[in-house]
């Protein structure tokens, strides 16, 4: 269990009550078994609003802050008011005697978190501070949460900019040879880049439209075994270039409710990923099997494999096995992440059984198909 | 003919250094990685070298610099990398901290225009 320690400050002109919290706080000891947190307090006092803006001034701050509406001098409305950007970093439970709607409304509306009214028991007290503790670690998470969020998009968008920007300079030093010698034969090389960069560009598309979740499904009776077929159909060409037979078994007939162009595109990344990585005269064998409960998809080839170590990060965004085997494979490191957010899309599972130098398998479990996924 | 060693693991910057090199005069023995440079310049001895930093490893290109070095001091070495975009590392090669422990005798930032190459190939040769 994690332990974190609070600072909480009241700010009260009655020295009784400002012992009275102390007292009750001294040992206080906060248990959230749900956040798996433990939390105690540094508690001080300070006698007025301007004492306790001077600290904020001096750059000091506590995480919660006790603060009684009726001071001597500024009152506490006027304090919460004064506290500028650090009221949002500074979870408050107003103390007043007057416990009046209006009080809570403007108490609220300058952002305290929560309200106690004079006179309070110590449980009461207990359960406030308990209230605004859970408040302010929540907050905290949520922050951490968005931060790591903005972290991995940044990384995200820093590795996609590096992959755009490789092929356009290869094409521009193609261009300057070409300039140079209008006989040099690159035109294939040239196209192959530029089928690479198009590659991703659809992949990026693909992924972030299921991403965003703004992609309309249409969930229909689809045959699974004739997108399959229709898949391999596209993938002939390369599959001969390799000198690669592709093999659909199984099933003849397995309808699920599912999304053609989802499926499409589970299906192409994985055979097309079974052909190239795969040995010259390889075989690529697609099954499908119907089970009670589950359809059972799987791709398995007789290729190139994939080390042990190198699996575990194969389904992230741009984990491209680079080794001498996967050395002119060209890819936009993005089929496999597209594939298991398809896969999570139908709440299935995936499965890789695969060893270097003898190939490997994809099996991927669909639940319940004859529902409404 | 002057003759040139190119060492790069990207099939187009090898093939395109290669060209280049071509138009400059130079025939033109490529490497697809240090070891391959390596196995090569066993017995083959090269005017100029011109090597990829980051291939099977990060460092192979100094670590290829280096033996070059040490078997045929006279050789020019020029690297070329794009370990700064990759990586955020900076290299100043004109700097003399630099120039105790990179063993090269210039460095590119890739891509490489064909006169930049011409022109550090002056200066290296020079």
């Amino acid at each position: 269990m994690k332990n974190t320690a609070l600072t909480l400050w009241i700010v009260d002109d009655e020295p009784a009550m400002c012992q009275g919290v102390l007292r009750v706080l001294e040992d206080f000891r906060v248990v959230f078994d749900d956040l798996g947190e433990t939390v105690n307090y540094k508690v001080a006092s300070m006698e007025s609003g301007e004492a306790f803006l001077e600290k904020l001034d001096s750059g000091q701050s506590p995480d919660l802050l006790l603060l009684d509406g009726k001071l001597p001098g500024k009152d506490g409305i006027e304090v919460l008011s004064l506290m500028g950007k650090k009221r949002q970093q500074i979870v408050t439970v107003m103390i007043t005697a007057y416990a009046t709607l209006a009080n809570a409304v403007s108490a609220t509306k300058l952002g305290a978190f929560d309200f106690l009214a004079k006179p309070f028991t110590p449980a009461e007290l207990r359960h406030a501070i308990t209230r605004a503790t859970r408040e302010i670690i929540l907050t905290r998470r949520a922050r951490r949460l968005e931060q790591e969020k903005r972290q991995v998009r940044f990384e995200f968008l820093s590795v996609l900019a590096h992959e755009l920007k490789s092929p356009l300079a290869a094409l521009e030093g193609y261009v300057d040879i070409l300039r140079m010698e209008p006989e040099t034969d690159c035109l294939d090389r040239m196209s192959a880049r530029i089928n690479g960069m198009r590659k991703l560009i659809i992949d990026l598309l693909d992924l972030t439209a299921i991403e965003s979740g703004r992609r309309p499904r249409n969930l229909l009776d689809e045959d699974i075994v004739a997108v399959a077929g229709h898949v391999v159909t596209n993938n002939a060409q390369a599959a001969k270039a390799g000198g690669i037979t592709v093999n659909v078994t199984g099933e003849t007939v397995c309808i699920m409710k599912a999304d053609r162009s989802e499926l499409e595109m589970l299906l192409g990344n994985l055979i097309s990923n079974a052909i190239k990585y795969n040995v010259n005269g390889g075989r690529v064998t697609v099954n499908i099997s119907e089970q009670p409960g589950k359809v059972v998809l799987s791709v398995a080839d007789t290729g190139i494999g994939i080390a042990k170590e190198d699996q575990a990060r194969l389904f992230g965004e741009f984990a491209r096995i680079k080794n001498s085997r996967t050395k002119g494979i060209e890819g936009s490191g993005l089929g496999l992440s597209i594939v298991s957010r398809i896969v999570g899309l139908y709440g299935a599972s995936i499965a890789l059984t695969s060893e270097a130098d003898s190939g490997s398998s994809f099996v991927i479990t669909f639940p319940c198909l004859a529902q409404d996924t | 003919m002057k003759k040139a060693l190119v060492v790069d693991d990207d099939e187009d910057f090898l093939f395109q250094e290669k060209k280049a090199l071509e138009a400059l005069g130079y025939s033109v023995e490529t490497a697809g990685g240090r070891m391959e440079a390596m196995a090569k310049l066993e017995n083959y001895k090269p005017d100029l070298a011109l090597i990829d930093l980051m291939m099977e490893e990060k460092d192979s290109g100094f670590v290829l610099a280096h033996h070059i070095k040490k078997i045929k001091p006279a050789i020019p070495v020029i690297l070329v990398t794009a370990v700064t975009s990759e990586t955020g590392i900076q290299f100043d090669m004109d700097s003399q901290g630099a120039h105790r422990w990179i063993n090269a005798d210039a460095m590119l930032v890739k891509p490489v225009r064909v006169e930049q190459l011409k022109t550090a190939i002056e200066k290296v040769m020079a």
